[in-house]
């Protein structure tokens, strides 16, 4: 049981995604969110978190998922990395799983383009695919 | 152990703090080698260091400012008189003591460098020796010669003193009770201050930010509640928040003699190594400043002095050959003016040539042959701040300078500073860098654009300015996507911020159901003045400026975020970056050059330049660069007079010469060019257009028979001119214009007018 890692997993379009749950700092409901013209359409703009400003990034808009429904609200996961602090836009937030080394594989076929670069690879639950997210690359590719 | 690292950083901070005095104490020391205080004081500090790395055992650095106090105590005694061999060695050791301290303080040991050259030196130099003939600095003991005891202790001791190193240590020992009495004495000066960590000072000014956010929300909501109780107590909060923040931000502010402080060293060394003689007079050190600034101007100054003595000031025999003094004055001053601490580092040089500067600029392609002869000195000499300018080889050989500039303009800029510079030939220059108090809170204008709010810094407005939607249309003259309003007779550029951010014009001007009003914020970036047309004007408020995301870095338009009383996040433009944007500063000699670096790379040089057409007397179309173009005015018929053969106006409480551009130009053709346009007077007109251009103090007006439009172009001159006072001949708006150059026009009128002021 030493190697288990665990996983907040969200939903984006159909597919269940999930990062290290150690660099999630929060999850919170959605925020009034101010737009940042002439930022690349992934960033969807910017959100008070407690007097802390955060650049928000729109994750169906970074994998190249088709865009979110108008009726549903995003919610956002609040990731960490380094000294960076980032909110990831997602439609719905998952449960915490915790998976072990041996259900890994190297990222599935299913997902094309620009997803597959930031898919570190997918554990196979019982019933899905949990696809998990490089959060780095996620961010670093984000910039303007 | 931890107890014993405590006190260890406590010496080392000390430790810092007398070193860089020292620094100091030697450069003046040798400028006035009589000085007893300042031997005195440079003894006790070289003398404190020794006696505390002995307690904690670092015998490296004790053996090191050991041989240099030998030194000077013989200086002190008066035995041995300060040669410039000596403050090098003295400085050479402060240096060692330096880096000693630095690798204790990061890895808790001294390291095993080598220092015996340098002490052997010291030693040598205590017992007044010469330099060993062509030995290297480490003379074997007995090198000197004027000792009788040669090779035998260090320095003469007192008459019966044991000999020797056993001197050394007994005195040493005396030595230190006599230094805590001293060190004593100093704390008793310093009761009053404690020392403080800078990350609880940082941590203290966040936490005080977040305050003034708390603030203003409970302002917010307190404005629509009617409960006096709760609009006393909130008043009292404010007042109190101010304060606070007030204090704390005082707390932050360090005398910019923290900077100022290595220059009379840095100075030394250069001149030295560059064989010139340079006097550096400071004024001002104690004027306060933030202290994240403190450390972001410390590289620019010192690349600001370094260049000052590097390539501004001659060698004494240019000098003398100059008729000027042998010594070069390096000045640096800095004072307080309206919410902003100036600098200004001027030294008496040979200056900035122009014209090689023009010259050089041409050879870079970073200046087109077109615009050489129209650009003012000034803009010439803000050439050297162009990014590409100084990267280019032999740079060194040009007498003016510009080796880096644009990295110490960059810099400053960065922390939403200024920087000019002006200079004469031949007497020197100077450099003027005018930067905030403080970055952390800045009062702000909040506007609005498309619903969302936008920060501007106030530092960078001058005014507002409120136009009636109904005549919006009129007075903005919007000609070929350049939009200018006259105010007060001076064109103004305007920038649309909704066009700008959106890529489309904000509902604002006026066009079918907008607002009743557009409202026009006049901004200063660097040297240009642009309007800037926003939905909406709303408030002034106290912002905090919160850096933005690295995705976001790349804007060039923000200069951060702040969030609002409401809690909104609201983007702080970046006023310079706005500007560039919509490329307002296009003009010759500015940053638009930098963000025209790949076509500059391709060969291609972008010299949109904005023009003023007119007509002119023979009823062609004429050009002058805009940035010629001071004012634009309208004088009655009558109110021109004559004063000798010359037209002349009263103008602004003096007398403006006017050339009629019909008469100062040679007429070439016989026949108007477009007949089928109707006569110059146009019905009894009876003012006369004027365009002013002014130079230096003085102004000339030109009559023109009308001024046309104001135009964006990259200009192609296709023929060269074909009488005097026009440059040449280029197409604008499908119709071949003639390109007036201005100088020479008044200066073959009113050749006085270029004489001296």
């Amino acid at each position: 049981m030493e190697e288990t890692t665990q996983f907040c997993t969200f939903h984006l379009d159909q597919f269940l995604f999930g990062v290290d749950v150690r660099k999630v700092q929060e999850v919170i409901r959605s925020l009034k969110l101010t737009r940042v013209p002439l930022a690349p359409e992934v960033i969807t703009g910017l959100i008070n978190l407690r007097g802390e400003i955060v650049t928000a990034i729109d994750l169906r808009r970074r994998l190249e998922l088709p865009p979110r429904p108008p009726e549903v609200e995003p919610m956002n996961v609040v990731v960490q990395t380094g000294a960076e602090v980032v909110s990831l836009l997602v439609d719905s937030i998952g449960a915490v799983v915790t998976v072990t080394p041996e259900a890994f594989e190297k990222p599935p076929e299913t997902l094309t383009g620009v997803a597959r670069d930031l898919i570190l690879g997918a554990y196979k639950l019982k019933d899905r695919l949990l696809l998990a997210l490089d959060v780095e690359k996620v961010i670093q590719g984000a910039a303007v | 152990m931890g107890e014993n690292d405590d006190i260890i950083k406590e010496f080392i901070v000390e430790s810092h703090e007398n070193i860089d005095r020292l620094d100091n104490d030697l450069v003046a020391l040798e400028k006035d080698p009589s000085s007893k205080d300042i031997l005195a004081r440079i003894f006790r500090a070289t003398h404190t260091i020794k006696g505390t790395c002995g307690f904690f055992g670092f015998s490296k650095l004790q053996t090191v400012t050991h041989a240099g106090e030998n030194l000077l105590a013989r200086l002190r005694d008066g035995q041995l008189a300060l040669t410039a061999e000596m403050t090098t060695a003295l400085l050479a050791m402060v240096d060692v003591v330096r880096e000693l301290l630095s690798r204790i303080e990061n890895t808790g040991a001294e390291g095993d460098g080598d220092y015996a050259a340098l002490i052997a030196t010291l030693g040598r130099l205590a017992k007044g020796g010469t330099p060993p003939a062509g030995g290297s600095g480490a003379a074997p003991k007995g090198g000197g010669k004027s000792s009788s005891s040669s090779g035998e202790g260090a320095g003469r001791p007192p008459p019966g003193g044991p000999p020797g190193g056993e001197d050394a240590r007994g005195d040493q020992a005396v030595d230190t009770i006599l230094e805590a009495a001293q060190m004593h004495a100093a704390s008793a000066a310093m009761e009053g201050h404690i020392r403080v960590d800078v990350g609880l000072l940082d941590k203290l000014m966040t936490l005080v930010g977040e305050l003034v956010l708390a603030r203003n929300q409970i302002l917010q909501f307190t404005a629509v509640l009617e409960n006096g109780g709760i609009a006393q107590a909130t008043q009292r909060l404010n007042l109190i928040t101010t304060e606070l923040q007030e204090s704390v931000m005082k707390m932050r502010m360090q005398p910019i003699g923290k900077v100022w402080n290595k220059f009379p060293r840095v100075v030394r060394d250069l001149a030295a190594a560059c064989g010139k003689n340079v006097h550096l007079e400071m004024e001002g050190e104690g004027t306060e400043l933030d202290k994240t600034l403190i450390e972001a101007i410390a590289d620019p100054l010192t690349h600001a002095v370094r260049n000052a003595v590097d390539h501004g000031i001659e060698t004494p025999a240019e000098r003398r050959a100059a008729g000027k003094p042998a010594e070069g004055r390096l000045a640096l001053r800095a004072f307080h003016e309206s919410g902003h601490v100036n600098i200004e580092i001027s030294d008496d040089g040979a200056g900035i040539d122009v014209e090689k500067v023009k010259n050089k600029a041409l050879s870079l392609g970073l200046l087109s042959p077109d615009q050489a002869p129209v650009i003012s000195d000034r803009e010439a000499m803000s050439l050297i701040f162009l990014p590409g300018f100084s990267t280019a080889e032999k740079v060194t050989n040009l007498s003016g300078r510009g080796v880096g500039m644009d990295v110490v303009k960059t810099n400053i800029e960065r922390i939403g500073g200024s920087i000019d510079v002006q200079s004469a030939r031949g007497k020197g220059m100077t450099l003027k860098i005018k930067i905030p108090l403080t970055l952390a809170i800045i009062p702000a204008l909040i506007v609005s654009c498309r619903g969302d709010f936008y920060a501007i810094p106030q530092a960078s407005l001058m005014e507002l300015v409120r136009l009636d939607a109904a005549d919006a249309g009129r007075l903005i003259e919007r000609i070929h996507g350049v939009p200018v309003y006259r105010l007060r007779g001076r064109l103004l550029p305007l920038v649309n911020l909704g066009k700008e951010l959106f890529g489309t014009e904000s509902s604002g001007t006026g066009n079918g159901e907008g607002p009743r009003s557009v409202p026009i914020v006049v901004l200063q970036a660097g040297d240009h003045v642009f309007g800037l047309i926003v939905d909406a004007v709303n408030d002034t408020e106290e912002i905090v400026v919160k850096p933005l995301g690295q995705q976001l870095k790349g804007l060039s338009v923000y200069a951060g975020a702040s969030i609002m009383g409401d809690g909104r996040v609201a983007l702080i433009l970046d006023v310079l970056g706005i500007a560039l944007k919509a490329h307002v500063l296009s003009e010759v000699g500015d940053r638009a050059f930098a963000e025209d670096k790949e076509t500059e790379k391709s060969g291609v040089v972008d010299n949109r330049q904005s023009f003023l057409l007119f007509r002119s007397p023979d009823r062609g179309q004429m050009a002058i660069p805009l940035s010629a173009v001071a004012r634009l005015e309208e004088f009655p018929r009558p109110s021109i007079e004559r004063a000798g053969s010359q037209d002349v106006v009263q103008y602004r409480g003096e007398i403006l010469p006017l050339l009629n551009l019909s008469t100062s130009l040679p007429e070439r053709r016989s026949r108007p060019r477009h007949p089928e346009e109707p006569p110059a007077e146009e019905g009894g007109r009876d003012v006369v257009q004027v365009v002013v251009y002014t130079r230096g103090k003085k102004s000339v007006g030109l009559m023109v028979e009308r001024i046309l439009d104001i135009v964006e172009e990259a200009l192609q001159v296709q023929s060269p001119g074909t009488r005097s006072g026009v440059t040449g001949s280029a197409v604008i708006h499908g119709r071949v214009t003639e390109l007036l150059d201005v100088e020479n026009l008044i200066r073959g009128v009113l050749p006085e007018f270029f004489g001296p002021a």
